[in-house]
């Protein structure tokens, strides 16, 4: 039986077709994936990403246990400061990708759907072989999350904010509440816009999609409902991993790229790897490819270098906005220099493309 | 709901055929073009060329998928839609008419006997 998030009802009204994603039954698109990828770009876009686990540390060690957990220093993070941080197991190897954030007397955390189950149980084993004093719930199902990402966001939204809205910044967050009923802001995403993230009681859900731009107004609408399919198109083209593609158990953050989010500088679980890899340099690289012609280079795909096979697709997909064959890949380091010429293998026609550095799309320009 | 006009004969994996005198037109079903979502490239063979029976002539893709794309007849491709290649979303917007892919000059008519009827491969669609 697939789970389905408070804002199902909507979904179902707004003529959504609904997919199944990691156990729950998911809205893929509502009229297309690229013009909702094009409405993103341009004005407004609301996602549900209710799926998306929701984890809450509380007691006397939530931070030493968290700081233990995740790859980024967590001790000098402020209330009300959020931060991508990846959590590994004891090789290094990325079990999950998160956003950890400060409350005044507890931590959130934002976990991949995939993920939430082996997240529980690897943390509650942690917190038993540590000792750490904290209590962790889940609160995935009793609340319901929303993505509002685009240009246009901010400026619709700040005159239904209790806040300032334009005040606050980006990776940072507020909890207020609106008639009684506690939310949270979030101002981040996954498009490469701008944009932020809602979390509300699953009570009030249909409630919070009106409120938040998700009315079915007309298709000259600021913000308009969009899925899963153009959320994987847009953080594609701005160069977002995803869990399941570029990162996995197999795949340690420094080779991901995401050394920026990793402190080798203080104690975690699997540092000490981290550390190995750090000094010697990552065999292989997550580069970001561009295809020539309109062919796209899907998963598992083999990558080549006159002819020899030198590396791995892990996402692909004709870019929208760009209007290009992008791809992500893992490619041996000696091949990883932007620029460099390679080939995809599609079906036996190798397919030239070559490195370009990520993202792919940067907004405003 | 998808729809499958009852003028052509389908395969299971989505492709219609209209057969008029010796010639069968091939193009792919609303259902298939849904399922994919939006289409961005679409490689066919070229006139002249032979497709057979049950093999596949070209492939499609879509910012989701890749798929192959299938005859149910054997012959020789006499036309190809030059329109798909610049306008592949086309396929998503007219897939029954305007979205033809190959119109090819069959060898043996009665092959169209062994494709399924419009309400066959609704069946088999699940509508």
């Amino acid at each position: 039986m697939l789970k389905r998030t408070p804002f199902h009802d909507f979904h179902v009204s707004a003529g959504a077709r609904m997919v199944e994603f990691a156990g729950w039954e998911m809205p893929i698109l509502y009229r297309s994936i690229v013009e909702e990828h094009h409405q993103t770009r341009r004005s407004g876009s609301i996602f549900d990403v209710s799926h998306m686990g929701r984890l809450c540390f509380r007691g006397l060690d939530a931070l030493r246990f968290l700081d233990h957990v995740v790859t980024r220093g967590l001790a000098d993070q402020q209330v009300g400061q959020s931060r991508y941080s990846l959590v590994c197991n004891e090789a290094g190897g990325i079990l999950d990708d998160v956003i950890v954030s400060r409350a005044a007397e507890h931590w959130t955390m934002v976990c991949n759907a995939s993920n939430r189950e082996k997240l529980v149980t690897w943390f509650s084993a942690v917190r038993a072989a540590t000792g750490f004093d904290l209590e962790i719930t889940d609160n995935t199902e009793s609340t319901g999350m929303l993505a509002i990402q685009g240009p246009k966001v901010i400026d619709y939204l700040a005159p239904v904010m209790p806040f300032d809205l334009r005040e606050l910044k980006r990776y940072h967050f507020l909890t207020e509440s609106y008639m009684l009923v506690p939310f949270t802001v979030f101002r981040s995403g996954y498009t490469g816009e701008d944009g932020v993230e809602v979390v509300v009681p699953a009570r009030v859900a249909s409630m919070a999609i009106n409120l938040l731009g998700g009315r079915l107004a007309g298709p000259d609408a600021v913000i308009q409902p969009a899925g899963l399919g153009a959320r994987d198109t847009l953080r594609l083209e701005a160069g977002m991993p995803l869990y399941g593609h570029e990162l996995s158990e197999q795949i340690d953050p420094i080779s991901a790229g995401l050394g920026w989010a990793v402190d080798l500088n203080k104690e975690f679980i699997g540092v000490q790897p981290l550390r190995e890899i750090a000094r010697c340099g990552s065999r292989r690289r997550l580069v970001g490819l561009e295809l020539e012609g309109k062919r796209i280079a899907r998963q598992g795909l083999a990558v080549l270098s006159r002819g020899v096979p030198v590396g791995q697709v892990t996402s692909g997909t004709f870019a929208p906005t760009l209007q290009k064959s992008i791809a992500m890949a893992y490619v041996e380091a000696e091949h990883t220099a932007d620029g460099t010429a390679l080939q995809v293998d599609l079906k036996g026609t190798l397919n030239p493309a070559r490195i370009v550095k990520l993202p792919f799309y940067r907004k405003g320009r | 709901m998808s729809t499958a006009p009852t003028d052509r004969k389908y395969l299971e994996t989505h492709e219609w055929h209209q057969l008029s005198g010796d010639t069968v037109v091939i193009g792919i079903t609303q259902f298939a073009a849904d399922e994919l979502t939006d289409i961005t490239f679409v490689q066919l063979p070229k006139v002249g060329d032979q497709v057979q029976a049950n093999k596949a002539f070209g492939e499609i893709e879509s910012v989701k998928a890749t798929a192959d794309l299938n005859s149910g007849v054997s012959g020789t491709v006499t036309a190809v839609n030059d329109e798909l290649s610049s306008n592949p979303g086309l396929v998503n917007q007219d897939p029954y008419k305007g979205a033809w892919m190959i119109k090819v000059k069959v060898t043996n008519p009665a092959e169209m006997d062994r494709l399924l009827t419009a309400d066959q491969y609704l069946q088999k669609v699940g509508h």
